[in-house]
């Protein structure tokens, strides 16, 4: 477990991997993403502490690639196949994850509610 | 045997008449009768009431009541309480008597004063011109010829004394505007100073010109243009002493009336406390509404059945235990479950709906009855010269129709003694005059004006008596509290000095103001 923005933080991390879903021209993740270090932290719901800049998934389309992979509303996206996530811009995050010639990404994620169950484990 | 009477006034002057105004309508007469008068002739039964200087109180009442009396009318006079039209309460004949003896007269300090200050007055004025003329008088024949200076010096004396005689009329010798109980300070520092000055004027004048006959006359004239030229600074000192320190506001005042708890702040300058009480009375006048005494009856009601809720009965013989008496009987009162509380809401609500509702009537009926009334233009006069009316006859046209109503509302907010029959018809015939809408003629009906708006007779606060712990020449400190009573209340002033502010400053590059988008874009990928 690597240490997050305070040192109060469990970090937990998943490793999702997303099969991208062809329709017509284009290559859907299904999802959506919220964040970015131009955009003002203070306005996600999702997010622990308000000056996260970080990339969250705010939504995720029932019965899409996203949600078969395990992804869920909420978490927040640390990597894209290698490439951090948690210093970019909103534009750049989504340029990272709609590459064209990419059929698979895998995302590093973490979630609060792991951060809650390993911490109510570690309390019990 | 007479007897004051305890009774409430009842000054229902309004209802009164209006029986008579319905008989008007009908008859088409009109009856332009002050109700105001207490003319004894109107009532079936005259009282004759007894006070202390022994003379008998409605002095015209008494005049067509006592025909055929003797010397034993004290004793064989029967007083009927009560049921008669102008019955006076024990409030009245305190306020008449008092009426009678201040008008008498308090003026003889104040025309004394002014005697005195107009003599000095008159004396300063001679003063230069003595100087001047007395050396022309005495030895014309050794003077030393003067020239083009004396005639420009003459020129400017006269036109110094000129403006020194208006400047001193416009500020100390204007009508008063009222009657102070104590003498100014300044003004009296201000006298004497100038009579020590031109006394010590005087004095050299005597010793150094009148013996030794100085010839010198340029030299005379140019000390009586001193003397002047040292007057105009008195006055202008007397200025910024007597206006223009008090024009700059340092003290917050507030004003709280004692009755009904209306409050108003004022800001003054450095005055003196019966000038700031002067400063108060005018502003009452004008800001607060009028005192209305059938206001406080439900209040009073109340606090009567609250001390008529207990009472202790003394069992275990004459115990001087007085304190502990009331206060068991103030700590039994409030565990006691009253439902009073509960009385004053209901009370209140109904009394809102049944004015509002009142209200509702009485602006109806007036809008109604204004579209009876059309103004005619010039050509139309001479057009239709039959039904013709001037702007009395016009209210008294549409009067009738909205007079119930009014009635009615008045007598709901209790102000129907504030308004007379003939009050009314002369506002309605104004506002007809001036082309009024119903709102604007009703606005006086429907909220209480101040003081100002009503006739004198109703004002219940003319005479004043300050009352004050501090000096009342000195002036106004923070934290004084003084009191200006009248017969019915009384106005309690609280003074607070204005606190002192910084102000510093910062100064804004007008390119320094910058702006960022904060935004929050969700896309799907």
């Amino acid at each position: 477990p690597s240490h997050h923005n305070t040192e109060y933080f469990l970090s937990l991390q998943q490793r999702i991997e997303i099969h991208k879903l062809r329709q017509g021209d284009n290559l859907i993740l299904g999802f959506s993403i919220g964040g970015g270090i131009d955009q003002d932290p203070t306005q996600n719901p999702f997010s622990e502490d308000k000056t996260d800049k970080g990339i969250y998934v705010t939504r995720v389309t029932e019965g899409g690639p996203a949600e078969v992979a395990g992804l869920q509303i909420g978490d927040k996206i640390m990597q894209v196949n290698g490439w951090d996530m948690t210093m970019v811009t909103h534009d750049q995050a989504r340029k990272r994850l709609t590459k064209r010639n990419e059929e698979v990404v895998r995302l590093l994620v973490t979630r609060q509610s792991l951060q809650k169950a390993v911490q109510q484990s570690m309390m019990s | 045997m007479s007897a004051a009477m305890d009774t409430e006034s009842t000054y229902s002057g309004y209802s009164h008449y209006s029986g008579h105004s319905k008989k008007a309508h009908r008859q088409g007469r009109d009856r332009h009768k002050s109700p105001r008068s207490k003319d004894g002739s109107r009532s079936e039964k005259s009282v004759t009431i007894q006070t202390p200087p022994a003379e008998p109180l409605l002095g015209n009442d008494a005049s067509q009541a006592e025909e055929g009396q003797d010397d034993n009318w004290g004793e064989t006079t029967t007083a009927i309480t009560g049921t008669s039209e102008h019955s006076i309460s024990q409030e009245d004949i305190a306020r008449i008597s008092k009426d009678l003896e201040d008008s008498v007269g308090l003026d003889c300090k104040r025309y004394l004063g002014l005697t005195v200050a107009a003599v000095l007055g008159l004396l300063v004025f001679l003063t230069p011109i003595a100087f001047i003329l007395l050396p022309q008088i005495l030895w014309r024949d050794d003077l030393e010829p003067c020239g083009t200076v004396c005639e420009g010096l003459f020129i400017s004396v006269a036109f110094k004394l000129l403006i020194l005689l208006i400047g001193t009329w416009a500020l100390f010798f204007r009508q008063p505007k009222a009657d102070l109980p104590r003498v100014f300070v300044f003004r009296a520092l201000l006298l004497v100073l100038i009579f020590l000055f031109v006394f010590s004027y005087w004095l050299f004048y005597g010793v150094r010109i009148l013996d030794s006959k100085d010839t010198n006359y340029q030299g005379i004239v140019q000390y009586a243009v001193s003397l002047v030229d040292a007057l105009l600074f008195i006055h202008y000192l007397a200025i910024v002493l007597l206006e223009l320190r008090q024009l700059q506001p340092m003290f917050t005042v507030k004003v709280v009336r004692s009755t009904d708890g209306e409050s108003r702040y004022y800001s003054l300058g450095h005055l003196s406390i019966q000038r700031a009480a002067l400063v108060v009375l005018e502003n009452y006048y004008r800001d607060f509404t009028v005192y209305n005494p059938a206001l406080l009856t439900a209040s009073k009601s109340r606090a009567a059945k609250h001390m008529a809720g207990l009472k202790v009965y003394n069992v275990d013989g004459p115990g001087n235990n007085a304190s502990g008496q009331s206060r068991a009987m103030i700590a039994a009162a409030a565990r006691r479950r009253d439902s009073s509380h509960n009385e004053l809401y209901y009370e209140e609500a109904d009394h809102e709906r049944r004015v509002k509702k009142r209200r509702a009537r009485l602006v109806v009926a007036v809008e109604e009855a204004f579209t009876h009334i059309k103004r005619l233009q010039a050509e139309e006069q001479q057009k239709a010269p039959g039904e013709m009316m001037d702007p009395r006859e016009a209210a008294q046209a549409i009067f009738p129709s909205m007079a119930r109503a009014l009635q009615k509302y008045l007598r709901t907010t209790r102000q129907q003694q504030y308004h007379s029959m003939e009050s009314i018809l002369q506002h309605l015939s104004f506002c007809i005059t001036n082309n009024m809408t119903p709102k604007a003629f009703l606005e006086r009906y429907l909220n209480p004006g101040p003081t100002l708006q009503y006739d004198r007779d109703r004002w219940f606060s003319k005479q004043w008596t300050l009352v004050s712990e501090e000096a009342v020449t000195s002036g106004l400190q923070d934290g004084i509290v003084f009191v200006l009573k009248c017969l019915d209340f009384s106005l309690v002033v609280n003074v607070k000095k204005i606190p002192f502010i910084k102000l510093s400053e910062e100064f804004i590059d007008p390119k320094s103001h910058k702006f960022v988008l904060r935004l929050q874009s969700e896309t799907s990928v």
